[in-house]
C-alpha cells in the first residue's frame, strides 16, 4: 500500500515545477517571547511521496504541519524559514495569495472526526463551499465533482447522503468526507494531522488505504503527522522523527524501522508492542520538555540512555549518516546497532495452572430497555491479566463497569472468590469494594483538580481504614515511589502533572486500597507510546510482585500480546473468541479476529 | 457462545435518517410544546388570580380608610366583584371572560378593561419590536467585530463600553440621552411623547427615537457579550480552523462557519431580554411619558384596579411565554442535531 518514489539525491531540493514541497530552516516562536516552538526544520516532500512526521505530544509536529499552509495557532508565529511550493515561498506570499493557495494547492485534513466538520452545514454544501466561493465551475459541475469525490473515498453519493449533517455520520465517514473535501480541488500537497486518531483499526485501515490510493493516483505529496509509529510504518515512504521542536532523525521508512540511529527513535520503537510476540516494554523516562524549558546541548540529553557530558554542551546538527538518512546525534557512530527483537520476552504460558479469583457467567447488560451485552462469560485468575478487546461499541467498557459495580443494570452472576457480587458498588460490602479497584481511561478527568496528590492517594486508605495520619503519608510516599513518581510531587495539584504522571497517580490511588483485582479501562489510550510503555512495565511489575489480577480493557491488540495472558475478543456485546493470548493471536479461529489482526497496523 | 461474526459495513454504522420530513413527528412535537405553553399560561392565571383577589379582601384594599365610612360604595364594589360567590366560581367567571375577550370592567373609571388597554398594548408592542429590530443586528455586529479583534485594543474598548452600559440602570441612560439630545446640549429631539387621545406615538416619529434608543442601549450589552463569548468558543473549534486552512476568507468564516453555530445562545438571551422589555419598560415609559402597558400597570396597581392589573399581568405573561416558545422553536430549527432528532 505504500508508494515507492524514485530516490532523489539526498539534501538537494527537488527540481521545482514537478510538484512537491521544500521546507527550509522553518522556525516558529511564541508571540511576545523569544521562545522557539519548533526550529531548524528542513524537509522535502517529493511528488507522490508520503512523509510521516512522528513525535510525542509537545514535539511541535502539528505546528510544522500547519506552517506548510502559512498558518500558526493563536499565540505562535512563523518566525523564519521558507516553504517553497514550486518557486513560490508560501511564507512570504501576499496574504490573499496564501489564501488562494490553501485548499487549491495545499490541503489540510484535520485530526478529530468529532469536530472536523461544521455541525450546521450539510455535507454536500461543505464539500463544494470552496469552489463556490472561488467561482470554479458551475453549480452542476461542482455537484458532479462532489459526487465523484465521495465515490472515490467509498462513500455513498446520492442526494440523501449529501443532505446529511456531520452528526449523522460515523467517525470514519467524517474522516473520509474530510479526505474527499481535501482532494476535490486537486491539491499538490496534503497535510494530514493525525486523521485516524480515535478511529477503530478497521476504519483506520480503510481511511489510510483511501488516502494512499488518492496520493498515488494524483501524485500528491503528503505530510502525515502522527504520534503512532505503527501507522507510519504502514503508509509512509519516508519518516521524520521529531523531538522537542526539532527533527531528530529523517530517513526512508525501512531504514528508520530497521536501523534507527537516534537514541530517541530507538527508545520510541522499544516502547511499541508487537503483534507477533510479547515484549517487555520499556518506555522513556521523564517527559518531553516544553518550549522554553528545553535543555542545553542535545535536547534529548536528560532522557537519553547513551548520554555523555559532551551531549550537554554541544548542540548537535542534523548529519547525514547514510544516503538519505540524517540524524541529530553526536554519538551516532558510538552507540552500536539496534535490533527490533530487543526486549522480546516469552509469551504468557497458556498452560499455566489457574487459580480463579473472579468469574463472570451469562452477563447481560442493559441501558434502559436496550440490551448491549449478551451472555458474556469469562474468568480471571490470581496474578493474571485478562484483556477485553473490541472496537468502539463492542461493550468492553460496559462489561468492565458492570464488574466494577459502576453500572447496575445487568443480570447474570459475577462471583468473587466464589461469592456472588451485588450489582452496584453501593450495595457491595466495604471489603469487596476495597479489593476491586477501577482505573479510568482519561487521567485528565479522573483526578479531582482541587486536591493535592497526597490527598488523592490518601483518600482510599482513610476510607477503608487502612492507615491514617503520619502512617498514611508514609505509605503515600512509598506508593509514589512504587509508581515512579518523586515524593516532591506530594503537594502538587493534578493540573501540574503530565498525562502519564496523572495516570500513575490514578494507579497509586488504586493500589492504596491494596486491591486484589484492578480494572484498567483503556488506561493507556490517552497517553504517548513512550508513556504507555512505562505504564505497562509498571503494571507488569505490580502483577508479578503483588499478584494483582487485572481486567485490561483495550482496543490495541498489539498491547494485549505484551500484557495479557488471556483475551476475550468482543463484537457488538458478544464474546466472539476467547482463550490464551498466544492461541487466539497466532491461530485465530474466527473471521472477526482475523480481520482485526490484519487491520491492526504493525511494525514487526 | 462464540458466534460467526461478520465485520460491520462501516457505511451502516449510523442509520440513515428516516422519514423524509417527519412532518407528523414535527406536528406532534409542536403541539406538545404549544400545549405545555398553554398549561403554563393557565398556571400563571391561577397565580395572578390568587395574588390579586384571594389574598385579603380586595374591596377593603381598594377603599382603604373609606371602607368603614362608605358602606354604599362597599356594597357596590362587592356586587361588581361578585364577592358573594365562591372563590373558584369567581375565578372561572374571570377566566371565561378572559377567553372570550372580556377581561371585565375597570374599577377606577367603570370602563371596559380591554378598551383601555388595547391601545397601550399596541404601543408597547411597537416600542419593543422597534427596539428589537435595531438591537439584534447591532448586537450581533458588535459581537462579530469584537470577536474578530479578540483581546486586542478594539475588543477591549468595546467590552469596556458594553460593561459600562450594562452597569448603568436604563433610566439613567434615558436621562443622559434626554440631557444630550433634548434639553441641555442639543435640542433636536422631543423629551416626551405627546399623543392625541385617538392617535399613536409613532404619528410623530421623532418622539420614538429616544425611548427606542434607551431600550437598545439597555439591552444590547447583554446580548452582545453572550454572542461574543459563544463566537470566541466557536472560532477556536477544529471546523473553523479547517475552514481557514481550506482558504475560506475570514469574513465568510465568521458569517457562515462561526455565526451560524453561535446564534442559538444569542436567540435565547434575546428572548429573555424581549420578554423583560415587554413587562419591564415601566421606567422608560414613565420617563418619556410613553403610553404603554408598563406605565398603565403601575397606575392600576396604585389605584387598586384589580381587573386592570389582572388583565395586564396576563398579557405580560402571555408575551413571556410566547417569546420563549418562539425562541425554543428557532433554536431547534437552527441546531441540525436537535432538528433531525425530532424528525427521526
Amino acid at each position: 500500500m505504500t508508494t515507492t518514489s524514485p530516490d532523489a539525491p539526498n539534501g538537494t531540493p527537488m527540481a521545482t515545477g514537478s510538484g512537491g514541497l521544500v521546507i527550509e530552516d522553518l522556525g516558529v516562536t511564541l508571540t511576545g517571547r523569544p521562545v522557539d516552538v519548533v526550529d531548524d526544520i528542513d524537509l522535502v516532500l517529493r511528488p507522490g511521496e508520503v512523509v510521516g512526521l512522528v513525535g510525542e505530544s509537545g514535539s511541535g509536529k502539528t505546528t510544522v504541519g500547519t506552517s506548510l499552509l502559512g498558518y500558526s495557532r493563536a499565540g505562535a508565529l512563523i518566525s523564519s524559514g521558507r516553504v517553497l511550493l514550486e518557486d513560490r515561498d508560501v511564507l512570504t506570499l501576499p496574504w490573499k495569495e496564501v489564501r488562494k493557495l490553501r485548499g487549491e494547492e495545499i490541503a489540510y485534513v484535520p485530526q478529530d472526526p468529532a469536530s472536523a466538520l461544521n455541525p450546521s452545514i450539510r455535507i454536500g454544501k461543505q464539500l463544494v463551499e470552496l469552489q463556490e466561493l472561488r467561482g470554479i465551475g458551475t453549480a452542476e459541475s461542482r455537484l458532479e465533482g462532489a459526487r465523484a469525490g465521495l465515490a472515490e473515498v467509498g462513500l455513498p453519493n446520492d442526494d440523501e447522503f449529501l443532505k446529511r449533517y456531520a452528526h449523522q455520520l460515523s467517525g470514519g465517514q467524517v474522516q473520509r468526507v474530510a479526505l474527499a473535501m481535501a482532494f476535490l480541488p486537486k491539491p499538490k500537497v496534503l497535510v494530514l494531522d493525525e486523521p485516524t486518531t480515535g478511529l477503530d483499526v478497521t476504519t483506520q485501515k480503510m481511511v489510510l488505504d483511501t488516502m494512499a490510493e488518492l496520493c498515488r493516483t494524483y501524485r500528491v505529496s503528503a505530510l502525515y503527522v502522527t504520534h503512532d509509529l505503527a501507522v507510519v510504518a504502514n503508509i509512509a515512504d519516508r519518516v521524520a522523527v521529531m523531538y522537542a521542536g526539532q527533527i531528530a532523525e529523517l530517513g526512508p521508512k525501512d531504514t528508520i524501522f530497521a536501523n534507527p540511529a537516534h537514541p530517541y527513535t530507538r527508545a520510541l520503537l522499544d516502547s511499541i508492542p508487537h503483534l507477533s510476540q510479547a515484549r517487555a516494554l520499556s518506555g522513556i523516562p521523564g517527559r518531553t520538555p516544553a518550549p522554553g524549558a528545553r535543555p542545553d546541548g542535545c535536547r534529548f540529553n536528560d532522557r537519553c540512555a547513551f548520554v555523555v557530558d559532551r551531549c550537554r554542551q554541544e548542540v548537535p546538527a542534523l548529519r547525514t549518516v547514510a544516503p538519505d538518512h540524517e540524524v541529530r546525534c553526536i554519538r551516532v557512530e558510538e552507540i552500536g546497532t539496534w535490533d527490533i527483537n530487543r526486549g522480546t520476552v516469552p509469551d504468557a504460558d497458556p498452560d499455566k495452572a489457574r487459580d480463579v479469583i473472579m468469574s463472570v457467567e451469562g452477563l447481560d447488560v442493559f441501558y434502559g430497555r436496550k440490551r448491549v451485552v449478551h451472555g458474556v462469560s469469562f474468568d480471571l485468575a490470581k496474578g493474571e491479566v485478562v484483556a477485553l478487546v473490541g472496537e468502539s461499541g463492542s461493550g468492553k467498557t460496559t462489561i468492565s463497569r458492570s464488574v466494577g459495580g459502576l453500572h447496575k443494570e445487568w443480570t447474570g452472576t459475577i462471583r468473587f472468590e466464589g461469592r456472588e457480587l451485588a450489582k452496584s458498588a453501593r450495595s457491595r460490602s466495604v471489603e469487596d469494594r476495597r479489593r476491586i479497584q477501577y482505573i479510568f481511561q482519561n487521567p485528565y478527568l479522573s483526578l479531582n483538580p482541587r486536591l493535592t496528590i497526597e490527598q488523592i492517594i490518601k483518600r482510599p486508605m482513610e476510607l477503608f481504614g487502612i492507615a491514617k495520619g503520619k502512617q498514611a503519608t508514609d505509605r503515600v510516599v512509598e506508593l509514589m515511589e512504587h509508581v515512579a513518581l518523586g515524593s516532591g510531587m506530594l503537594h502538587y495539584q493534578a493540573s501540574r502533572l503530565s498525562g502519564g504522571e496523572r495516570q500513575r497517580v490514578a494507579i497509586a490511588r488504586a493500589l492504596a486500597a491494596e486491591p486484589d483485582v484492578m480494572i484498567c479501562d483503556e488506561i493507556t489510550s490517552a497517553l504517548d507510546v513512550s508513556v504507555q510503555g512505562s505504564i505497562v512495565a509498571l503494571l507488569e511489575g505490580l502483577r508479578q510482585q503483588r499478584g494483582i489480577s487485572m481486567l485490561f480493557v483495550t482496543h490495541n491488540l498489539a498491547l494485549v500480546r505484551s500484557i495479557a495472558a488471556r483475551v476475550e475478543i468482543l463484537q457488538a456485546g458478544h464474546v466472539v473468541e476467547s482463550g490464551s493470548v498466544v492461541t487466539v493471536m497466532d491461530t485465530p479461529r474466527e473471521d472477526y479476529t482475523r480481520t482485526l489482526l490484519s487491520n491492526s497496523p504493525r511494525i514487526d | 457462545m462464540s458466534q460467526v461474526a461478520t465485520l460491520p459495513d462501516p457505511l451502516e454504522e449510523v442509520a440513515p435518517p428516516r422519514g423524509r420530513h417527519g412532518g407528523a413527528a414535527w406536528a406532534v412535537w409542536l403541539l406538545r410544546r404549544i400545549g405545555l405553553a398553554l398549561l403554563t399560561l393557565w398556571l400563571v392565571s391561577v397565580l395572578v388570580y390568587v395574588a390579586t383577589v384571594a389574598l385579603g379582601d380586595p374591596v377593603r384594599a381598594i377603599l382603604g380608610r373609606d371602607y368603614n365610612s362608605n358602606p354604599g360604595r362597599v356594597a357596590q364594589l362587592e356586587a361588581q366583584l361578585n364577592a358573594d360567590q365562591g372563590l373558584v366560581a369567581r375565578y372561572f367567571d374571570w377566566l371565561g371572560g378572559l377567553l372570550t375577550g372580556d377581561p371585565g370592567t375597570s374599577l377606577a373609571n367603570q370602563q371596559p378593561v380591554w378598551g383601555q388597554i388595547s391601545a397601550n398594548v399596541l404601543n408597547t408592542l411597537v416600542l419593543v419590536l422597534l427596539a428589537a429590530a435595531v438591537m439584534i443586528p447591532l448586537a450581533f455586529g458588535i459581537a462579530m467585530i469584537s470577536a474578530h479583534y479578540r483581546r486586542r485594543r478594539p475588543d477591549t474598548v468595546i467590552q469596556t463600553i458594553l460593561l459600562g452600559l450594562a452597569g448603568v440602570p436604563e433610566f439613567v441612560i434615558g436621562i443622559l440621552l434626554v440631557a444630550l439630545f433634548s434639553t441641555t446640549v442639543f435640542h433636536v429631539l422631543p423629551a416626551v411623547t405627546l399623543v392625541s387621545p385617538t392617535g399613536h406615538p409613532w404619528d410623530q416619529p421623532a418622539g420614538m427615537v429616544l425611548p427606542v434608543a434607551t431600550l437598545v442601549l439597555a439591552v444590547t450589552p447583554y446580548v452582545s457579550r453572550i454572542v461574543r463569548a459563544t463566537l470566541l468558543e466557536v472560532l477556536d473549534s477544529d471546523y473553523v480552523e479547517l475552514a481557514r486552512l481550506k482558504g475560506i476568507p475570514e469574513p465568510v468564516v465568521m458569517r457562515k462557519h462561526a455565526l451560524l453555530n453561535a446564534i442559538v445562545p444569542g436567540i435565547q438571551v434575546i428572548a429573555l431580554q424581549l420578554a423583560w422589555l415587554a413587562g419591564g419598560v415601566v421606567l422608560v415609559e414613565t420617563l418619556f411619558a410613553y403610553p404603554g402597558i408598563g406605565r398603565q400597570l403601575v397606575d392600576s396597581v396604585r389605584n387598586h384596579d384589580v381587573p386592570m392589573v389582572q388583565a395586564l399581568s396576563m398579557i405580560i405573561a402571555a408575551v413571556y411565554i410566547a417569546v420563549n416558545l418562539v425562541a425554543d422553536i428557532l433554536s431547534i430549527l437552527l441546531t441540525p442535531r436537535a432538528r433531525t432528532a425530532i424528525s427521526q
